[in-house]
């Protein structure tokens, strides 16, 4: 542009008035905006979006969740690849959490049925970090025996029926009825003269048992989980057991829904994982 | 002035230049000197613009760009439901055939916050930045975002309230979008959080398609009653970080609307169908610095002025090859 160019002539009253009415309606524009914007940050203050993630979400002890939910790029292909279905994604009130997936494990928990622990393989930008290779590894979250006296084991129960009963939804992978495809649980009934749930479909223990025998999930001696996750403890005497929690719990959340009891004696801890119980 | 410069400076918000008498070449003068003695009535006119609302092509384009944006939304929805995986995802990021691909915006809103990128994250965005600046940038606007198809149709609404008078349309300077931009990108980087998208209806839709609707709904509906009641089509010209982003990489695209001056009248249907009115300035008397003028960055490529155009004076163009279409 040549610099000798004519001046601009100065704007009429008229028009510097539209130009200053705009300027304050464009500021109004910007500040509602932000404060829809920001609002994203209460339910995240306010602790309401503290959920159960699926395996490999970025979890800090300072930072707690916030990595996951800045890496995380809400597309849902975690979403898509979950054989059982156990990932949702979270809604507005989750505010900066809304497109982040989560996992309602009394509705329908992670029991591991992809084995290769495919939602973190979809993950896009590593909010389901790559660093993890098998569902042992995985830190979740940690059950807890919240309801002790209301466990069946405890009163020294059975267990004879559906687990949820004939209308749940929910889906588990039982090796023994078809390796590859999860069916209800509302197909498979159980008769348990001491009822032993938690531990019978704990994923990781029927790992174990299944390396015991000499045949790993898909060959893969690495797919054996190093250590026990859950136990049943004799109390007192007679057949009464309590459940209990070791460190091999990855926090998949498969005790909390195949609990039959309402409400479930066995909860996940959100904010507790295998690694930091020493702490 | 440098297309190059001028395109990217008005997409920012600055007003296009007027430019003066000596700045025109010859040839253009010569063609604004004719038009003035040869004047078209204003019968002779309304029934070029009457036979062309008859021709078969009146809605060609916006035909092809809705099958294109309901295709693209539907192929999300049918691979999911079907569980084909051909397109696993959504808009923000997905994998098509197993290849990656990440939203422009998306990407940079979780690069910003997260500070850290994934080789996965980072070829999902090369690719889509190569496939952009190839069809031309902005063209995810009107020929993929969800967002966009919807308001398209709250646009018509307000502009039959606005003729009824029974609203009075509110409009806001351009070079507020810009000023989101950079508010967005703080945000991501000083709170940690990927702030917009937590507002993004490009994002919201796209979910609430393939997932099923949710509350997030709602924020959606609000842009669009804001949009038919107060300000037309306020989100896609005034807020929208993802159309900025894709306007840069549309800048160095080959897909382009180019305006021809010989044959047009200078009637304005055009700009009165433009989403973003400002990249047709040139289209107003006087205001063509030569016979053929390249159609800004900002330009969503929709084509609804190649469609509304009873001159064929608006055409899409290749650089480098001929018209398209």
């Amino acid at each position: 542009m040549s610099t000798d160019k004519p001046k601009k002539p100065p704007l009429s009253p008229v028009r510097r008035e539209q130009n200053r009415r705009e300027f304050i309606r464009s500021g109004v524009l910007v500040g509602g905006t932000l404060i829809a914007a920001l609002a994203g940050f209460v339910p995240i203050a306010g602790g309401g979006t503290h959920r159960l993630r699926p395996p490999g979400a970025l979890k800090d002890v300072q930072l707690g969740e916030r990595d996951f939910l800045s890496a995380c790029i809400k597309c849902g292909q975690c979403v898509q690849v979950c054989p059982v279905e156990a990932i949702h994604l979270a809604d507005l009130a989750d505010g900066y959490g809304l497109g982040v997936p989560y996992i309602d494990a009394r509705a329908q928990a992670c029991d591991f049925s992809c084995d290769g622990l495919q939602c973190v393989l979809a993950c896009p930008t590593g909010a389901l970090t790559h660093s993890l290779n098998y569902p042992s590894q995985t830190r979740m979250g940690f059950a807890r025996v919240a309801r002790p006296d209301t466990c069946l084991a405890v009163q020294g129960k059975g267990f004879k029926g559906q687990a949820r009963g004939a209308d749940y939804r929910g889906k588990l992978r039982f090796d023994e009825v078809d390796r590859w495809n999860p069916i209800p649980v509302a197909d498979h009934p159980y008769d348990l003269e001491l009822c032993d749930l938690c531990v019978r479909q704990c994923p990781i223990e029927i790992r174990i048992a299944q390396c015991a025998d000499g045949k790993p999930p898909s060959g893969d001696q690495n797919q054996c989980p190093p250590r026990h996750a859950i136990r049943l403890q004799p109390v007192g005497d007679g057949k009464a057991m309590l459940p209990v929690i070791e460190d091999g719990c990855v926090g998949c959340g498969v005790c909390e829904m195949i609990c039959p009891v309402e409400e479930t004696v066995i909860v996940i801890d959100l904010d507790k994982t295998a690694d930091t119980l020493s702490a | 002035m440098n297309y190059f410069i001028e395109s990217i400076s008005q997409m920012l918000g600055r007003a296009p230049a007027k430019p003066l008498q000596d700045e025109l070449k010859v040839e253009v003068r010569e063609i604004y000197e004719e038009k003035r003695k040869h004047k078209l009535t204003k019968e002779e006119l309304l029934a070029l613009e009457e036979a062309h609302a008859r021709t078969r092509h009146r809605h060609k384009w916006r035909n092809r760009r809705w099958a294109t944006l309901i295709i693209v939304n539907l192929l999300f929805v049918v691979s999911y439901y079907f569980d084909v995986q051909l397109v696993e995802g959504a808009l923000t990021a997905s994998r098509v055939v197993g290849f990656h691909m990440a939203d422009l915006n998306s990407a940079l809103q979780v690069m910003l916050a997260y500070k850290h990128v994934v080789l996965n994250l980072l070829i999902g965005t090369v690719t889509v930045f190569l496939l952009w600046v190839l069809v031309g940038g902005r063209t995810f606007c009107s020929w993929v975002c969800p967002y966009h198809f919807v308001a398209e149709f709250a646009e018509k609404l307000h502009v039959k309230l606005a003729d009824k008078k029974w609203i009075k349309p509110v409009t806001f300077h351009r070079g507020v979008r810009t000023v989101f931009y950079v508010i967005f990108a703080l945000l991501a980087v000083v709170t940690g959080y990927t702030v917009f998208e937590t507002i993004s209806p490009t994002g919201i839709l796209s979910r609430a398609l393939i997932y099923g609707p949710g509350l997030a709904l709602a924020w959606v509906a609000v842009l669009l009653l804001f949009e038919i009641f107060v300000s037309k089509r306020a989100w896609c010209r005034y807020v929208c970080p993802i159309g900025l982003t894709y306007g840069l990489v549309g800048s160095i695209s080959p897909v382009r609307v180019k305006y021809n001056v010989v044959n047009c009248h200078h009637e304005g249907d055009c700009r009165k169908v433009c989403e973003v009115p400002h990249v047709l300035d040139t289209t107003i008397r006087m205001r063509a610095r030569d016979v053929n003028v390249p159609i800004g960055a900002d330009c969503t490529r929709c084509g609804l002025c190649v469609d509304i155009c009873p001159t064929d004076s608006l055409n899409f163009e290749f650089v480098g090859s001929k018209k398209l279409g």
